[in-house]
């Protein structure tokens, strides 16, 4: 693995430039019955636009919880999210919502397909509310699924399933593109389709994607690898050469 | 249609079997309002419709004898728009193919013409025709009798065989109801009205330009109690017994009665089956939801807002909710048509409209949603506040806990199934209550019906056998001496008899005053047996007078107060007389004195009115056929015959409504109970895989699920019963009208059969869940994740 600098917040260093999200002293405390567990302590990181950003780290590091707040999904006991101009942090409920709705893409390890809505409803549960979004069909072909539209989950194999969870979160043109083990459950030859979707996305249109993994391979075909330990960030270092995914293995 | 709305649809095929029983427990009560309102709509426009075609009176009035001249005075009295004068009487007649006397009311006809009021309605044939012997027979007695115009007839017309030919076949709106003097049921083939020409009865009862019977109407606006006052000022004279308007007035009386039943049942049953439904949406939808939560916390991270999300569930109860009230309508439509047709057999109409108000939909359709609201709202509101982050990760592990039991030392003699039951319960105990809320829901409202039976069979039970203990009351035709009672006594077969005198009469007591007939009985009766409220026996006081519980309701006496008595007939006195008991009785407003105590009231010493008797049971029926050929006697009731009547009656109208509510407490109990099964076996599936798994059987497996139902079941069984002794109550309460008090008594057989119903209802729900419980997928559950 051919790896640069530390660069954890250098955005004149990466020739990327303009910077998508600005993360400042991201703290999030889980109360549990008596127990305060910090699932983050004071993260610090940038993310550029149009990058591939792979987060690493063992379970538990606080990956997901980082990657929910970068969604909207959660939000921080402490610190600041800026998404170009916006705080994340202080937006309403409503606001999120919106956020989420216009600019956001998820693809989950357990591919969450709603079991019954077939292939393109289930994309088309979100075409139904994107702004610019392209249609179902062509989301599908995109991942290569156009003959398989009018199956049901249940029909389809596991990387099929994410491939539509893949085309259900591009379907809307979403700027930012946030996965959560998107290969965990797959096979190695199953998880490189899935991934080259992903790479195929961040190729044609530009999306920022942020890949959680706790699969080493799978460094390789990002421009950026941030390493999770303990609920921080324990380095950040930029690959000299994104590897495709085709040619990952494990 | 949109995705969302698919995976509606689809969501709701998946609950399909527990979407129809929520939505059948739903369309229970919108078919009882739409049938009971339909039904109570209907008859109340077909009575008012019938009165006015067929100017039913206002104001009645018996009197002794009064000239032509004076109905010409009636008709003047500020605010008679109307006035018919007639004669009447009770008489006897031979019918040769019954086994005991009959009687009718004979009722003149003018010569010329309709009668100005209470017209008849002819259903077949036409009116008699002047100087032949020719009379008009009511709908009922010809359809019991099963005769038809061109019949004959034998009248004892004031003691003398008279022979008619049926000439026509005719209702009137005074007698849509009709009932046999003293008897609480009606005796279609013993007893009916009969319309003959004036001239008949004129001559026969010496009667001639005279009259004993007139109705009057009133014109708008009219004050009713001021013509009462005047006309009873113009009648005293001539025997008036004391006018009464439409409220006082038999059939009237009854078909308010009915109306005003109608109403209880009305505004009584439909929320508990509502409440029902509020519940057991309640139930599914949360569980629903909490099966949901990934795909709620997806689509809240696709950016679907929370009313999106909320709306989403909300359509969920709202399709069931229209689905069961779209049967509920169509159901209550048919039913209210069937029931109001019923009433057909009852009450005696010449025309039935059904009608149906579109309120009553809308208030059905609003009911409806409130009680789905009210089920909907804290599931939604889960949904909608749910954490898309925390939605997303699968729930926590329930934190199980020893139970109370297992502290207690259960570990050791229980196995290992049943503590799992037991702490399933004591982890949920709010859904475990939820459940044992609606099983006894079911037992409730069964209890709550069945009462009923056992509220008819203790109203035969009081009235024909505790309380009167003669097997026949004869009427007589006049007042005749105490003499009468000799000639009969000495029939053989006949091994005792009682004079009974009856005497109409006003009772007052401050501003309220109640008419009716006060029954003089023999000192020492061994016929009528009186109970206080506490149920204890007490005799007839030789002084004073004895009020029913209902009538000293009324006047709000109470024992050792005073009442003023006004005799209605003959001298017209007035007495100021104590209360000296109050009798315990359930149907009906009546007094009770001594004989020679209302005969010195009345000073008319030795009349009677009617006998009672006890009878051979061997001879009996030879001596009612003799009973027949004695002129004085103008209606026989047998006891027997009352109560099978009554039975006959029961049977026809009760059974087909009691199936029915019968259907409806299963419908709850399986509603509520397959519910339970079917969500805990979606939560439970892969635990239950699990262990089948590890190696337990299919029994075993079965056992953990439908125990847990079966004890929760077994502990809604006593709640139920306590809750139906509630309804039941008020039930008995709401349906207390001023003739009648439905006796509060549960027997427990009835405790035995609402359970047994449940216990039914439950096992089938166990045995449709039981069998997908032996399909459960045992490898799928170890493949995906929980």
């Amino acid at each position: 693995m051919a790896r640069a600098t530390d660069i954890r917040s250098a955005p004149t260093d990466l020739a990327r430039g303009a910077v998508a999200f600005h993360v400042h002293g991201l703290t999030k405390i889980y109360r549990s019955g008596e127990v305060d567990v910090a699932a983050l302590r004071g993260v610090e990181l940038d993310i550029f636009e149009s990058e591939v950003l792979v987060l690493l780290g063992p379970s538990g590091s606080g990956k997901s919880t980082f990657l929910n707040i970068l969604g909207g999904l959660d939000r921080p006991s402490a610190g600041d999210v800026l998404f170009r101009d916006h705080h994340l942090t202080t937006m309403s409920e409503r606001e999120l919502t919106r956020y989420r709705r216009d600019h956001v893409g998820f693809v989950f390890q357990f591919y969450n397909l709603i079991p019954s809505l077939t292939a393109k409803e289930n994309v088309a549960l979100v075409t139904e509310i994107a702004s610019r979004p392209m249609t179902p069909s062509d989301a599908l072909a995109i991942v290569g699924l156009e003959d398989r539209q009018n199956h049901f989950p249940a029909q389809l194999s596991g990387g099929e399933q994410q491939r539509v969870a893949i085309a259900r979160a591009i379907a809307k043109r979403p700027e930012i593109l946030l996965c959560d083990e998107p290969t965990g459950a797959l096979d190695s030859p199953t998880g490189v389709i899935v991934l080259q979707a992903i790479e195929r996305i961040n190729a044609e249109l530009g999306t920022t994607s942020v890949i959680i993994t706790h699969n080493v391979a799978i460094a390789d075909m990002g421009d950026r690898v941030a390493s999770f330990a303990n609920g921080r960030i324990a380095g950040v270092v930029k690959n000299a050469a994104r590897q495709p995914a085709k040619s990952l293995k494990w | 249609m949109r995705a969302l709305d698919r995976k509606l649809l689809r969501d709701l095929w998946h609950v399909k079997g527990q979407a129809l029983a929520i939505a059948a427990v739903i369309a229970c009560g919108v078919a009882i309002v739409v049938m009971t309102y339909g039904a109570m709509i209907s008859l109340r426009e077909t009575r008012d419709a019938y009165y006015e075609r067929y100017r039913f009176a206002d104001v009645f009035s018996q009197l002794r004898r009064a000239p032509l001249r004076v109905a010409a005075q009636v008709s003047e009295i500020p605010g008679v728009a109307a006035a018919a004068a007639r004669i009447t009487y009770y008489a006897a007649l031979d019918i040769p193919s019954l086994d005991r006397p009959a009687s009718a009311l004979l009722v003149s006809l003018p010569d010329e013409g309709e009668p100005r009021l209470n017209r008849l309605a002819l259903r077949e044939g036409r009116m008699p025709m002047r100087g032949r012997d020719e009379l008009v027979m009511s709908e009922n007695m010809a359809q019991a009798l099963g005769d038809h115009t061109g019949a004959h007839l034998s009248v004892l017309l004031n003691g003398r065989k008279r022979d008619f030919t049926v000439v026509g076949i005719a209702l009137s709106p005074e007698f849509i109801y009709t009932l046999p003097p003293g008897q609480l049921m009606a005796d279609d083939k013993a007893f009916g009205v009969l319309w003959m020409p004036r001239r008949i009865l004129e001559a026969a009862y010496d009667l001639d330009g005279a009259f004993n019977d007139i109705s009057l109407s009133l014109s708008p606006g009219a004050s009713e109690p001021e013509v009462i006052r005047r006309l009873d000022n113009l009648l005293a004279r001539y025997g008036g017994t004391a006018a009464y308007g439409r409220a006082d007035q038999m059939s009237n009386a009854y078909v308010d009665q009915e109306l005003d039943q109608l109403r209880t049942v009305a505004l009584v049953i439909p929320p508990v089956f509502l409440a029902v439904a509020a519940f057991l949406i309640n139930m599914v939808l949360s569980r629903l939801i909490d099966t949901e939560r990934e795909s709620i916390g997806l689509l809240k991270s696709f950016g679907y807002s929370n009313g999106e999300v909320g709306r989403h569930y909300l359509k969920f109860s709202l399709v069931i909710t229209a689905a069961g009230v779209v049967a509920g309508i169509a159901a209550g439509l048919w039913l209210g048509r069937w029931m109001t047709g019923m009433y057909q057999d009852y009450f005696r109409f010449p025309f039935l409209e059904y009608r149906m108000d579109p309120a009553v939909f809308s208030m059905a359709v609003l009911l409806s949603l409130l009680a789905a609201a009210l089920g909907t709202w804290t599931a939604v509101l889960r949904a909608v506040r749910l954490a898309p982050a925390t939605a997303m990760q699968p729930p926590a592990p329930a934190i199980y806990r020893r139970t109370l039991l297992d502290r207690m030392g259960l570990d050791r003699i229980a196995s290992m199934p049943t503590q799992m039951i037991l702490r399933h319960i004591e982890r949920w105990p709010l859904r475990a209550a939820l459940t044992i809320c609606g099983s006894a829901m079911a037992v409730m409202l069964l209890v709550g019906l069945f009462f009923f039976f056992d509220a008819i069979d203790e109203l035969v039970d009081s009235f024909y056998f505790r309380a009167n203990r003669q097997d026949v009351v004869i009427g007589l035709v006049d007042r005749r001496g105490e003499r009468a009672r000799f000639d009969i006594a000495h029939l053989s077969g006949v091994r005792g008899a009682e004079p009974v005198l009856e005497v109409p009469a006003r009772l007052s007591h401050g501003h309220v005053s109640q008419r009716l007939g006060i029954s003089g009985l023999r000192s020492g009766t061994r016929y009528r047996a009186f109970y206080d409220l506490a149920g204890r026996a007490f005799t007839l006081p030789q002084e004073g007078i004895v009020l029913s519980n209902k009538l000293a309701g009324l006047l709000q006496v109470q024992g050792g107060d005073a009442v003023d008595v006004d005799v209605l007939e003959g001298a017209r006195r007035h007495a100021r007389l104590r209360v000296s008991a109050i009798a315990m009785e359930h149907v009906g407003l009546s007094a009770y004195m001594d004989q020679r105590a209302l005969w010195r009231l009345t000073g008319e010493p030795h009349a009677i009115t009617a006998i009672q008797a006890l009878l051979d049971r061997a001879v009996q029926e030879r001596l009612l056929k003799r009973l027949k050929d004695i002129p004085a006697v103008a209606t026989v009731s047998t006891r027997q015959q009352a109560i099978s009547a009554l039975r006959e009656t029961m049977a026809k109208s009760m059974t087909i409504v009691i199936d029915f509510y019968i259907g409806l407490g299963a419908i709850i109990a399986f509603g509520v109970i397959y519910n339970a099964a079917r969500i805990s076996l979606s939560e439970r599936g892969r635990e239950l895989a699990s262990l089948r798994v590890l190696g337990f059987t299919g029994g075993e497996v079965t056992y953990i699920l439908l125990g847990e139902l079966a004890l929760l079941v077994l502990a809604a069984l006593p709640i139920g019963c306590a809750l139906g002794y509630g309804l039941a109550w008020l039930m008995a309460s709401a349906m207390e009208t001023k003739l009648f008090r439905v006796p509060f008594i549960i027997l427990p057989a009835t405790y035995g059969i609402a359970m047994g119903i449940v216990l039914i209802s439950a096992a089938a729900s166990a045995l449709v869940v039981g069998r997908r419980i032996s399909r459960l997928d045992l490898i799928a559950v170890l493949k995906t994740r929980e």
